[in-house]
């Protein structure tokens, strides 16, 4: 039985998140992947922004940076580039990573520095009180959206991909197990590496939504959520309100370390001719 | 007493008058050894709008770095001959581009007005070393910055492959001033 | 940064760059804007060749992260901007100064409210450098006037940001950071480099924030087993947020008692001519060239000008300005923006200054400095 103690801060715990939030559900499954994934503790820094999903490295015994609100790929970015062995894990929410942050991510994603991020996807923004973020769906409501959302939803993963991400996956809390596997498989991978996590906000998203408590949240996780491998031969208009969950985007690019080291070593060439 | 000696090198931006002031800033501070300023103002555009380029040269340290009270004022256009002319101190020069300039206002400096980008075309081959062309004229009219200076400082700014052009340009200048001298 | 020549024709920016290099800094992040975009240019030529970073962000808010991301990892870090940029900035210069994360940023002024004009002078960001960003924080902002100065107050501008732990605004205008002038280049041997002080303690006792002796936290860099925890938000000693009213409290006094009482270390203005002086001209950056020129027409036509040149604007030279005030009568303060530093003088010397100001993108003649010395009734 794994021991998560290893990897938390426990004297900093209970954690600020409310009953039934999926935040705990993926810092466990984030901490199940590292510990498959065998690097050391003291080689991992978590990175976050400013939200309900970004209080999880508080928690968490890394190297850990709480940072400013859609900032936190900008800051990891620097920080990798300026110690390369660090295994660079983001943190953050729909409404950090792709409202207030996106040109950050989509930069990100087509820079394709070797990093990963874990988006938990609540379509609210919980932390200031349940206003509509970009992914809440149309229709559905808000604090600042009290007649329903009049925006179309950003599909964060989609973005990801035609981003350039070498790497992306989505899962659900509901999903956790194979969550664990997608986190895993994207801090090994060398490159931009993105995880989608749908996240349940029974506070602000549910019930001004009229969508029950965690559990009927949970059971339309799995009720509305298609393999990638189904998916790939179900007819359209039978996935309208379905969500494709799996492994969605796995390709090879350059990654940016390693092209900048090699035109490093040509300009020191050049300097020392 | 200290000498401190003003020149301002005016047109449009892309004549390459920033660069032939860092050249004649760099002759005399580096390969003559005295002190020099070159500042520059033109528009956010990089071709086309007004472009100024002044250099300074003293024997001592130097606090302010605009022209005001110049020397030497070339100008590559009308308009910026309209509008700098009467910056010139008395006896002064004023050196303009023939082609460009066609009327030369009158006041208490002389006037060269020489075919400076017909000469770069006509003998060089090439309008585009009309400011080199320009910086042969200037050194040979003022004297202020030795010739071997100039040539230095044109070989350590001009994209390799292009020195004999510019050399030749320069010297073909200098010989426009020996002519209109 | 072997052989380099004696002598040499180079801009502010150009100054800026090397002189960035020789204090230690490997790792720039930037976005192109005018008049700074020539150091950004110059670092991304050279720093690849000496296994440092170069990254142009998506925006200057990005570039202000990743800087500081990269100090966190040990690495002395920069950017350069300008006014436009400096304002998406602020943001994250907060966080520096809260999180206490040294870096620089260089601040090439032109003119403003908003794109104003980007290839023209301006000195009017120094409130901004100082207050920009919110809450009571934290900062140290210098403004050379020379090609040389720029050379030799990059390299302070890093020795203060290692030393105090604090964001360090190098404030250049248009006219610094594009005239060509000659630097004999000094040797690198010649500056003192300061290191971030790092912490002696093991990872179970370290404590980021420590409440030290000297008010400054001993450092220890992200990757090399401590594990701690960095945040924006108010925090205690451990580095973990806290709403605690005794140690936000703490924490505050604390982060600005860290410059406050090593004003005088930090401080630097030159005097000249102030003994006799019946007029003084307080000036920093290029109008300080201006006011040179000026004072020194001036004392040719019998008139007593001394100048007090600033070098480091903040913390500002309030002592040093209230005893000159003693013997000296009139202040006259040349600035390119409408009297922004007139009004800290007028705070340190207890009177009225005489103000020379400039916001048409020009830099202030000596001449305009002349009118308002003769003006003066003595």
């Amino acid at each position: 039985m794994f021991n998560y103690d290893k990897y938390l801060r426990t004297d900093k715990l209970p954690h600020i998140w409310c009953t039934g939030c999926g935040c705990g559900i993926v810092l466990k499954s984030m901490l199940r992947a590292i510990e498959r994934s065998k690097i050391p503790q003291d080689d991992i820094a978590v990175v976050s922004g400013i939200g309900c999903s970004s209080r999880t490295p508080g928690y968490l015994d890394f190297n850990t940076l709480h940072t400013t609100h859609g900032r936190a790929i900008a800051f990891a970015t620097g920080l990798k580039l300026a110690k390369q062995k660090l295994k660079v894990i983001v943190v953050t929410g729909d409404g950090d990573a792709t409202a207030i942050g996106g040109n950050h991510f989509i930069h990100a994603a087509r820079r394709n520095l070797d990093m990963t991020v874990v988006i938990y996807n609540n379509y609210i923004y919980g932390m200031t009180g349940g206003q509509v973020s970009p992914t809440t769906p149309a229709g559905k409501r808000g604090s600042t959206a009290p007649y329903g959302n009049v925006e179309p939803a950003f599909d964060i993963s989609r973005l990801a991909i035609a981003a350039g991400a070498p790497f992306v996956a989505r899962s659900t809390c509901y999903h956790a197990v194979q969550l664990d596997k997608y986190i895993c498989r994207g801090i090994k991978k060398k490159g931009f590496s993105v995880i989608e996590v749908l996240s349940p906000c029974p506070t602000y998203y549910a019930r001004p939504n009229r969508l029950g408590n965690v559990v009927d949240m949970m059971e339309w996780y799995k009720n509305n959520s298609l393999q990638i491998e189904v998916a790939r031969h179900t007819p359209e208009e039978e996935k309208k309100d379905k969500i494709t969950i799996g492994i969605l985007h796995d390709t090879e690019r350059p990654e940016f370390c390693e092209v900048y080291q090699q035109l490093s070593a040509q300009a020191k060439k050049k300097y020392v001719e | 007493m200290s000498f401190r000696y003003e020149f301002r090198l005016s047109g449009s931006g892309g004549q390459g008058l920033i660069l032939a002031g860092k050249i004649l800033a760099e002759a005399a501070a580096i390969f003559d050894g005295k002190n020099a300023t070159q500042s520059q103002s033109y528009g956010p555009e990089a071709r086309g709008g007004s472009s100024r380029s002044e250099v300074i040269v003293s024997d001592e340290e130097i606090d302010y770095p605009k022209a005001v009270n110049i020397d030497l004022l070339l100008c590559f256009t009308q308009e910026a001959c309209d509008k700098y002319c009467t910056d010139i101190k008395d006896n002064g020069i004023l050196l303009v581009d023939k082609n460009y300039v066609t009327k030369t206002p009158k006041g208490r400096f002389k006037v060269y007005s020489l075919p400076i980008t017909e000469i770069a075309e006509t003998k060089i081959g090439k309008a585009l070393v009309a400011n080199i062309v320009a910086l042969g004229v200037i050194t040979g009219l003022t004297g202020i910055i030795s010739q071997q200076a100039v040539e230095s400082a044109i070989l350590s700014r001009v994209p390799k492959g292009t020195e004999e052009l510019n050399l030749k340009a320069f010297n073909a200048g200098i010989e426009l001033a020996q002519q209109a001298g | 940064m072997t052989n380099k020549p004696n002598a040499k024709l180079m801009t502010g920016n150009e100054a800026c760059a090397e002189a960035a290099l020789v204090a230690g800094m490997r790792f720039f992040a930037g976005y192109p804007i005018t008049p700074s975009t020539e150091i950004a240019e110059l670092l991304s030529r050279r720093l690849p060749q000496l296994d440092g970073t170069f990254i142009q962000m998506e925006d200057e808010i990005a570039s202000m992260a990743a800087i500081i991301g990269a100090s966190l990892a040990g690495v002395k870090s920069m950017t350069a901007t300008s006014g436009p940029g400096f304002s998406l900035m602020q943001e994250n210069i907060g966080y520096a100064a809260m999180a206490e994360v040294p870096c620089v940023i260089v601040n090439v002024q032109r003119g403003g409210p908003s794109t104003g004009l980007p290839t023209l002078p301006s000195q009017g960001d120094v409130m901004q450098a100082r207050w920009g960003t919110h809450g009571d924080h934290p900062v140290i902002v210098v403004a050379p006037s020379t090609v040389r100065e720029t050379y030799d107050w990059t390299i302070k501008a890093f020795n203060f940001a290692e030393k105090y732990r604090v964001p360090v605004i190098l404030l250049l205008d248009e006219i610094v950071a594009h005239i060509s002038e000659k630097i004999v280049y000094p040797k690198d041997e010649e500056f003192e480099l300061v290191s971030r002080k790092i912490t002696e303690k093991d990872p179970a006792s370290y404590l980021p924030y420590e409440n030290t002796d000297s008010d400054i936290p001993p450092f220890a860099e992200f990757g090399v087993g401590y594990r701690y925890h960095v945040t924006g938000l108010s925090h205690d000693e451990t580095g973990f947020p806290t709403n605690n009213p005794e140690k936000v409290d703490k924490l505050n006094r604390r982060l600005n008692r860290k410059i406050e009482r090593y004003r005088s270390e930090i401080i630097h203005y030159e005097e000249s001519f102030l003994d006799e002086a019946d007029i003084c001209v307080v000036a920093y950056g290029s109008a300080a060239r201006s006011a040179y020129r000026a004072a020194s027409d001036a004392r040719k036509l019998g008139y007593k000008v001394g100048i007090f040149h600033i070098f480091v604007l903040w913390p500002f030279p309030y002592e040093a300005l209230s005893q000159i005030a003693r013997r000296v009568k009139f202040f006259i303060a040349p600035e390119m923006n409408l009297g922004q530093i007139a009004h800290e003088i007028s705070c340190a010397i207890k009177r009225e200054v005489i103000k020379v100001n400039r916001v048409d993108g020009g830099l202030i003649t000596p001449n305009e400095i002349l009118e308002k010395i003769k003006n003066v009734q003595l």
